[in-house]
């Protein structure tokens, strides 16, 4: 196949991957848009095959069988809930990928010379840094994520000074790594690589629970750069292209998830921020005198008959507590009672940007009823019932009036206005930032304690 | 504003910002070729011709002086008939002042402007005989108020000249022409009107006191019809101190009246009349005797009635009947503000002031004309909306396809192109356009992050970081390598460009997406998998297919569960 007709199936390719990101803008459109991005990726691969490029056909056969089967499996099994792990692990995976091109690409140079080897060399280092450095931060989130790890940031002493030291000190070893003889290179690059991969698990290992959001997207943004870098180290502009699309992808995701926020990038990859979740220091029962009013289910389930108009606000504990399906069954069951049911969505809510919209969707609630925060703020007031299922710092006034607050600025969902606030909680635990929410103490709060899913399929059980 | 994106717009401004004002440069010498071809090859620019109401009464000006200089800024030259806004308090010493020709009589306007803005219909001109409709010119255009429901004889005139015909009455009602809706404007000015007609002519004062000489009790006015110019009467009525009740079919205006402190009186009936393009559609027989009854009562106990039920283009319905009228109070007063479809009230004289068993019913059909400087004001500015509608590049571009143009263009190239059947104000749940309180949007008050002191002075090392990093690409990089720089920084701006619409419940799926994308490094093993590195390429191979059929697998999947 001549080259002119690869290039062409790579723009082809190209312009498919952004349609596909296009089209996932709408979710009309979504679907389409991810059927635009296999093809592309398909066009990609079957042009590379023909291209000539690839040696042993039979091998990269049998290992995509294999690669894809898995994927294939992984896919189909995975729990909604789990879908923050799952990206988490797919980042690594590019970033292994993209360390392990920069070494193979290192061992087989071609024929270059003077300042395009050096250039070519640079790249190298780039690629394999910003590779590994992906990789081990992806697995730690993956491991936080997962809870095999607390979600308690790490702050060792001098963190940042340490992290300088290796940044420099990768720097150190990138420049002799261009100067050196072929023997030492192959070593420096694998310091190089040992030490970016301690900068991600350092680095990840210091940010707290709460910033998952921010760093899943930054580490998705950060996957894009090292298949860019991968595109410069094989002069490939598909590569390039395409990096780079996922690349600002990732960086507007972590932007949009740090306003939601309200903090700065800075301060969210600095680390060092909230602790772990659960174990939370548990603030008295009362709060400037006031005792916060616990309620039963029986009573909710008549709250909830009794209303016109309810929202929910779905957390955390909702895909921790996996009460989608129940949250579901109730808001079916309120809308034959002619009740008006709506979801609020933080912009931060859960793990991962845009969590709990898919975990609703997967209980099958109809995507036209969910609601962005900016969308829904002012029909609070109107509300009769506001139910907070395992959310807490998006819903903390604080954030608005109490300027001592560690969150004082963060927009949150305004779910005091309403007229009754039942909040499913499993102790009055702080939330991951560990801070006291003093809507809990509000004359208007009720408190239901206990497991999301078992209040909730109590008061499932009383409706009916 | 974070650091992260200050150094984002940075980014932006060091590197868009020149592109832009080229860009801008570029298309300014373009408009100028363009403009420079309009004036050799057509004509001059187009001309707006302004012309003195010779209808009797009428006090209002199609443009007050200070639009003339929007036009100006427009591109078009204005015409100004000589006296035009007397009556209005707009000398021509104050045209000229702005830019405006004056020119002696209206023949002259007639003969050389493009589009003539008028406010009534065109009819016959007294001193010499002739029908203004004929002056119109084959290529010219007309803008009034034409009621074109009602004057199908003068469309037929219009229609024998040639020339075009826009009514601005029939701006359907949709946000995006609520800045041209003639009739809201005069609504508006009509509703303030009827309350100053009738505390002009009411004996007593509308404001409740309690004075050393005894107690003033406030009077009580009854507002029917909630629509623009009801709204306007309640919050003129109420700002005067008087007790303010309001009726209205529409259900849905309840919150309107009472938003501004009216009273909203409420017939026990369930029907709800809000009826196409924001106007009330017409009750059932029961409803209407309820209604009926209610006037009934309220007829005895108010003192100012002013109505506003008017059906564009139909007889008024009769809400106030003879016996209502005759229980009224004695010096109480009705302001009929449909008395030009035959009026609400049944003993309303079109166009007059009457007295009758010792109640005042004013059936003035000229209200917006009583304040002249004002409407004629409010006239001009919808009006001048109006013409940046439908210009382009100066002049004059009837889009027939388009919405607004569509309804208003009633004649053009000799044809009578409007269609009575359908109902142009097409509705739209922003019907209302006239909105005295505007609740104020809660805003969640986001107070800017603390940022370091030196959070500023960060720019310039990073502005200078950026220039030398770009200077030694310039200097040390290879051509092909210069090539894939190129192709990066576009793609990363096409990225930012698409991501921003992505809409944010679709942002999981947008991770897994990306992510099974950039699985397309793949690429980068395929390429080596030969020779003495197999393994390495085979495992990147490997994990980089996971990551493409995981990805989009596990996207299809989320995204199957997404439905409405």
């Amino acid at each position: 196949m001549p080259e002119g007709l690869i290039n062409v199936a790579y723009i082809v390719a190209a312009v498919l991957f952004i349609l596909s990101l296009r089209g996932l803008s709408k979710q009309e459109t979504a679907r389409k848009g991810n059927i635009y991005g296999a093809a592309g990726m398909l066009l990609a691969v079957i042009a590379t095959i023909l291209g000539g490029h690839v040696d042993s056909l039979g091998t990269l056969m049998l290992v995509m069988l294999v690669g894809g089967g898995i994927g294939l499996i992984v896919a189909r099994r995975v729990a909604m809930s789990a879908m923050p792990e799952l990206v988490a692990i797919l980042h690594s995976f590019v970033g292994a990928a993209a360390v392990l091109v920069g070494i193979v690409s290192h061992m087989e140079p071609g024929n270059l010379a003077g300042t395009e080897l050096l250039i070519h060399e640079i790249e190298i280092v780039l690629g394999v840094f910003i590779g590994a450095y992906t990789f081990t931060g992806s697995v730690i989130a993956f491991l936080k994520l997962r809870g095999s790890i607390g979600g308690k940031p790490l702050t060792l002493p001098l963190r940042h000074k340490l992290n300088l030291l290796l940044v420099l000190s990768s720097v150190l070893f990138g420049v002799w790594f261009v100067n050196g003889n072929p023997e030492e290179q192959i070593l420096y690059l694998m310091i190089i690589i040992a030490i970016s991969g301690l900068l991600g698990i350092h680095m990840i290992m210091a940010i707290g629970g709460a910033d998952m959001p921010v760093v899943v997207s930054m580490l998705n943004s950060y996957s894009g750069w090292a298949a860019a870098a991968a595109g410069f180290m094989l002069s490939n502009d598909l590569l390039i292209i395409t990096g780079a699309l996922v690349g600002s992808s990732g960086a507007i995701l972590s932007y949009i998830m740090c306003s939601g926020m309200n903090r700065s990038f800075i301060s969210v990859i600095a680390g060092g921020f909230g602790v772990a979740e659960g174990t939370a220091v548990v603030v008295s029962q009362e709060f400037d005198g006031k005792e916060a009013q616990s309620i039963t289910a029986e009573e909710t389930a008549d709250l909830l008959r009794g209303a016109k108009q309810v929202i929910v606000v779905p957390g955390y504990g909702m895909a921790v507590a996996q009460a989608q399906h129940i949250v579901h069954e109730i808001t079916k069951n309120l809308h034959n009672r002619n009740v008006s049911v709506k979801f609020a969505i933080h912009p931060v809510a859960g793990r991962l940007p845009g969590h709990m919209n898919v975990l609703l969707a997967e209980a099958n609630l109809p995507y036209d009823i969910v609601f962005e925060m900016d969308e829904i703020n002012s029909e609070f007031k109107a509300a009769d019932v506001v139910l907070v299922i395992g959310a807490n710092d998006i819903v903390n006034p604080g954030a608005l009036d109490d300027e001592s607050s560690p969150i004082f600025g963060m927009p949150v969902l305004e779910v005091w206005d309403a007229k009754t606030v039942i909040v499913l909680k499993r102790s009055m635990a702080t939330g991951y930032s560990g801070v006291g929410n003093s809507l809990y103490f509000r004359d208007n709060t009720r408190m239901l304690f206990g497991d999301a899913k078992d209040s909730l399929n109590k008061v499932s059980a009383l409706l009916n | 504003m974070s650091r992260f994106e200050k150094s984002y717009k940075i980014c932006l401004a060091t590197l868009v910002n020149p592109l832009f004002k080229l860009l801008i440069l570029l298309e300014k010498i373009m408009c100028y070729i363009g403009d420079l071809s309009y004036t050799i090859n057509d004509r001059n620019l187009m001309i707006i011709g302004v012309l003195k109401e010779i209808h009797p009464g009428e006090r209002r000006v199609a443009m007050a002086p200070s639009v003339v200089k929007q036009s100006l800024k427009n591109g078009h030259s204005v015409l100004v008939e000589q006296g035009a806004g007397v009556i209005a308090n707009f000398t021509d010493d104050q045209y000229e002042d702005f830019g405006a020709e004056i020119v002696e009589n209206a023949h002259q306007v007639w003969g050389r402007a493009d589009v003539i803005l008028k406010i009534r219909a065109p009819e016959i001109i007294h001193e010499t005989g002739e029908h203004e409709a004929e002056l119109l010119r084959k290529e010219s255009c007309l803008i009034c108020l034409l009621n074109p429901g009602r004057n199908s004889d003068l469309l037929k005139m219009l229609a024998k000249t040639g020339g075009t015909a826009i009514a601005v009455d029939q701006i359907p009602r949709i946000s995006r022409a609520q800045s041209m809706d003639v009739l809201s404007s005069m609504a508006n000015i009509s509703g303030y009107r009827a309350v100053t007609e009738a505390a002009h002519n009411f004996g007593r004062l509308f404001t409740g006191q309690i004075t050393a000489a005894g107690k003033i009790p406030p009077a009580k006015v009854l507002v029917i019809g909630a629509g623009v110019a009801g709204l306007s009467a309640v919050g003129c009525a109420q700002s005067l101190g008087a007790i303010v009740r309001a009726f209205d079919t529409r259900s849905g205006v309840r919150e309107e009246v009472q938003s501004m402190g009216a009273e909203y009186l409420e017939l026990n009936f369930e029907e709800d009349g809000a009826g196409r393009g924001g106007y009330a559609k017409t009750m059932s027989k029961e409803f209407i005797d309820a209604e009926m009854r209610l006037f009934a009562e309220q007829a005895k106990e108010v003192n100012i009635i002013i109505t506003t039920a008017a059906i564009p283009g139909k007889k008024s319905p009769v809400l106030i009947t003879k016996e209502m009228v005759e229980s009224m109070i004695p010096g109480s007063v009705i302001v009929d503000l449909a008395a030009e479809g035959g009026g609400n009230c049944e003993m309303t004289i079109p166009g007059e002031f009457r007295v009758y068993k010792k109640v005042i019913i004013i059936g003035f059909t000229d209200l917006p004309s009583r304040l002249p400087t004002q409407a004629s004001q409010l006239f001009s500015n919808n009006t001048s909306k109006l013409l940046q509608h439908l210009c382009q590049h100066g002049q004059l571009k009837l889009d027939l396809d388009d919405e607004i143009t569509g309804a208003i263009t009633v004649v053009h190239d000799g044809k009578i192109i409007w269609d009575p059947d359908k109902p142009k104000r097409v509705a739209e749940k922003s019907a209302q356009p006239v909105k005295q309180e505007t609740f104020p949007k809660s805003v969640s008050p986001k107070s800017p992050v603390k940022e370091s002191k030196n959070g500023s002075w960060l720019k310039l090392p990073f502005l200078i970081l950026a220039g030398v990093l770009i200077g030694l690409l310039g200097y040390g990089g290879s051509s092909e390598f210069l090539s894939h720089i190129t192709v990066f920084v576009l793609a990363c701006f096409v990225g930012f460009m698409v991501i921003w619409n992505v809409s944010p419940s679709l942002h999981t799926p947008l991770m897994s997406v990306t992510n099974a994308i950039s699985g397309i490094i793949v690429i980068g093993g395929m390429i080596h998998l030969s020779g003495d590195q197999i393994i390495l390429s085979s495992v990147a191979v490997l994990i980089a297919t996971i990551n493409i059929v995981g990805g989009f697998v596990v996207t299809h999947r989320m995204l199957e569960m997404f439905r409405k």
